[in-house]
């Protein structure tokens, strides 16, 4: 199913018999398909605003990132969260779209300084599992109107309610940007750097580190004079170490790229997790992972550890403060684990509950989150 | 602005009520004599008040704990309350709550530099967190003008925002986790030192609830480097509409300054006798500020004062040292007291899209005339957060119940061309019943959903946020349940 207005959806989802398999544009599933019909929203399309001068763009859910890149290009201005291009990784087809990017609250290396997807969105518009067309939020950068149901959609995957619109918050594009290269550092010498860079004054929008190039990586954006002067302050702050700077554009924007999209694991086998945890446990915690191969971002506080096919990630670790998300699994990994990271019992019991409030009849991505 | 009707059956269980939150508190931290109670009666919106049924300082998570739970059991109301700053009277009590207060808990429970964060007890003070960390060279930047007073728990209800949120965020954007208790007790941990939640974010979610899904105890807080050095420019324009496209060009450019804030003549007139600022005497002034090294402010300063060049500006002034710095936001920060001490005033808390700013201000000023009333305005322009103050006397029958009228005129203004109600006060009792303007009823059923997860009996703060009328069958259940 594949409506084209929002009445439509409405109309599908309230008549709805059995489970629906709610997706964007199909490129980010990360679970074994679940049953029922899909429901795409590839047919709500296009940009209903763009206001360059209030930083502000509303799109219909299925609109296609490329499409709201590119007219943000077009006004010097860009999605500040970099969402990340999951094909790569998980060997999916399809077009990325940014209401799928919203309800998998997908954010990129500059989360760690700028925030994610979910801090970036203004307003949506929402089917919930009866078919009830709801709004929040609005087009405004301040709103505290009423509870931020906005922060709830971002991430919920579609199992709360199927996104139609959304609206968001972004940002100028930066004039240039450059990269410092720190070679050779151990995980625990270059969260440490990390911290040193993202805890200085020179505002560093990427901070990764890995292991398998002997590479630490810290982005810095801004007017030209601006990013010069904050690489070389940066660069003291590391005297001794053997430092690279990247400075063309393009090879930096290809750099971070390829961190954001997890390049480095693409065509390789396994199963992928993503990690969430308090960047100082990263050096510990991914020793005990026992992973193949495993690369930090958010300065450590986002792991990506490609583990041998089926063996349960959460069990190597034990208990950790943070989360595990099974994002690319095997057959032998999905049929056991769950994708998302259970959670403790009093906020399982609230998450059921807001399910059972948006979802009565259990009909979106039953299963997915729980 | 009307509160449901006190409980009677509660009122005439108070003696046992307050043996019973004895029993669970130290002494001294159960408050009954109607004479202390009165403390309690309102908070910054002084309009209203009422004395609650009591009043309880816990000092521990567990102690929050304890009382809910005597309060759940006995079916009794709960008001949470921070600070007591709220402008929207999100703290009003009625006659048979027990309003909980988290002003015995202030410790700074963890810092962690290397990992960029603050662990507090929620009753700590915005500016005292900044406090804890600035001489390491860190801040929290959410600033609400109140920051002296309010309290972290009443940031996290109302999701604060304050000047330099255009570059920051708000409090939700700087909120890493919480350790919050349900109205029945139970202790819910959600996020911590990581980002962003595995599941659903009930973070994001509780954040701005507004003391209506459970009592904040601790807050995780991400804290920032200070910048290296920070500068504002002061520009002056004939005309709101210059003003305003001056904001909507500086944007469009590229510079992304940490706040721009606007002021317009009635409200520079006033700060400028209060507070001897040195502001030059035109229709609209803007202040601009940019942080950096010298040379980094140096360049975007010169960005923006091209720019502003390019609207014919009547004043244009760069602070040449922290001396001019402090004079130029002394007015902005002192304009809320400037405006005090001449008049009452209602302060409204509307956001709207930047660009219909100069169309809103000129529609303000005709619904003013309209009312007979003068509003003087200032605001966040950056975001389109507005504050016009709507100017009474509060001795002249009739004056306050008119400004509350135009209050209601200039917000339902605000949602009809694409903004919103509150944008950082929060909506309380004082926008409470304008939310049907810019709610339908299904989009309100949702909001009271999530309230039903969490607060099934709609005891904690329940008469404010949704109408009374939309959540009666809500909160009477309750009663009826009884």
């Amino acid at each position: 199913m594949r409506p084209t207005s929002e009445d439509e959806l409405s109309e599908l989802v309230a008549g709805a018999t059995g489970p629906l398999h709610v997706r964007g544009g199909g490129t980010r599933s990360m679970a074994r398909a679940g049953p029922g019909e899909v429901l795409e929203t590839g047919g709500l399309t296009g940009i209903a605003l763009h206001e360059p001068g209030a930083l502000t763009l509303v799109a219909k859910a299925g609109t296609p990132i490329a499409e709201i890149e590119a007219a943000l290009e077009a006004e010097g201005q860009r999605l500040a969260f970099e969402p990340m291009d999951h094909r790569g990784l998980l060997g999916t087809a399809g077009e990325p779209t940014i209401g799928g990017a919203v309800a998998a609250n997908v954010s990129g290396p500059r989360r760690i300084q700028t925030g994610a997807c979910r801090d970036f969105l203004l307003g949506v518009r929402f089917v919930d599992g009866t078919g009830a067309v709801v709004k929040n939020g609005g087009r405004v950068m301040k709103n505290v109107t009423g509870y931020d149901l906005v922060k709830l959609m971002a991430g919920s995957r579609g199992t709360l309610g199927v996104l139609t619109e959304v609206a968001l918050k972004v940002l100028p594009s930066p004039e240039t940007q450059g990269t410092l290269v720190l070679h050779g550092l151990s995980d625990a010498e270059a969260v440490a750097a990390m911290a040193r860079g993202l805890g200085s004054p020179f505002e560093v929008t990427g901070a990764a580190h890995l292991p398998g190039r002997g590479e630490t990586c810290l982005r810095i954006e801004g007017f030209a004079d601006s990013v010069c002067y904050r690489l070389g302050r940066l660069a003291d702050l590391f005297a001794g170490h053997e430092i690279t700077r990247e400075t063309d554009p393009d090879a930096v924007a290809a750099r971070w790229r390829g961190i954001r999209d997890v390049a480095e694991f693409h065509g390789k086998p396994g199963d992928v997790w993503c990690l969430s945890v308090k960047p100082g446990d990263a050096p510990e915690i991914a020793a005990r992972a026992g992973a193949d191969e495993v690369l930090f971002d958010w300065g450590g506080g986002r792991i990506w550890a490609r583990m041998p096919e089926g063996s349960d990630l959460r069990a190597h670790l034990g208990a950790f403060a943070g989360h595990a998300t099974l994002v690319r699994g095997s057959e032998a990994a999905l049929s056991a684990l769950p994708v998302f990271q259970p959670e403790p019992a009093p906020v399982a019991a609230l998450s059921a509950g807001l399910r059972r409030r948006f979802d009565p009849r259990g009909v979106l991505n039953p299963g997915l989150m729980g | 602005m009307q509160m449901p009707e006190p409980d009677a059956r509660i009122l005439s269980r108070k003696d046992d009520l307050v043996a019973q939150l004895k029993r669970v508190l130290p002494g001294g931290a159960v408050i009954s004599d109607p004479a202390e109670t009165r403390a309690y009666e309102c908070d910054a919106l002084t309009a209203y008040a009422c004395p609650p049924l009591a009043a309880v300082l816990p000092a521990s998570t567990e102690e929050v704990a304890a009382v809910l739970k005597i309060c759940h059991a006995a079916g009794v109301p709960v008001v949470p309350r921070g600070a007591g700053t709220s402008l929207a009277g999100g703290v009003l009590p009625t006659a048979d709550c027990v309003i909980l207060g988290v002003a015995r808990m202030t410790e700074v429970l963890e810092t962690d530099y290397d990992n960029r964060f603050i662990r507090v007890q929620t009753g700590r003070t915005n500016l005292s967190v900044t406090g804890a960390v600035e001489e390491d060279g860190f801040f929290y930047a959410p600033d609400p003008s109140s920051q002296l007073a309010c309290a972290i728990a009443g940031n996290i209800a109302m999701n604060s925002g304050g000047a330099h949120c255009l570059k920051y965020g708000v409090t939700t954007n700087n909120l890493l986790g919480l350790t919050m208790v349900l109205m029945d007790g139970t202790v819910v941990e959600l996020g911590g030192a990581h980002l962003d939640a595995g599941g659903y974010d009930l973070l994001g979610l509780v954040c701005g609830s507004e003391g209506q899904l459970g009592v904040v105890t601790e807050a995780t807080l991400r804290i920032l480097p200070k910048p290296e050095g920070a500068r504002p420019v002061l520009i002056g324009f004939s005309s709101n509409e210059v003003a305003g496209a001056c904001v909507s060009d500086i944007i469009k450019a590229g510079v992304l300054p940490v706040a721009i804030e606007f002021m317009d003549r009635p409200c520079i007139r006033a700060c400028e006798a209060f507070a001897h600022a040195g502001y030059p005497d035109c229709e609209a002034l803007l202040i601009v500020e940019v942080e950096g090294s010298e040379a980094e402010i140096d360049h975007q300063l010169g960005l923006i004062k091209q720019i502003a060049r390019g609207h014919d500006p009547v004043e244009l002034r760069e602070a040449q040292d922290a001396e001019e710095a402090g004079r130029i936001w002394l007015g902005r920060k002192s304009a809320f007291g400037a405006m005090g001490q001449i008049n009452d005033y209602i302060c409204l808390d509307g956001t709207i899209p930047v660009s219909e700013l100069p169309k809103v201000l000129t529609r303000i000023g005709e619904l003013a005339k309209g009312y007979g009333l003068e509003v003087a305005n200032v605001f966040h322009a950056g975001d389109g957060n507005m504050h016009p103050l709507i100017l009474f006397n509060a001795n002249t029958d009739g004056e306050l119940a008119k400004a509350e009228a135009l209050g209601a005129d200039i917000l339902r203004l605000c949602v009809e061309v694409g903004g919103c109600l509150t944008g950082e006060h929060g909506v309380g009792i004082e926008k409470r019943d304008l939310m049907s303007d810019q709610y339908a009823p299904a989009d309100l059923e949702a909001q009271m959903a999530v309230k039903d997860v969490f607060d099934p009996g709609w005891l904690l703060n329940p008469a404010k946020v949704f109408p009374l009328d939309v959540s009666e069958a809500r909160r009477g259940a309750r009663l009826a349940a009884e």
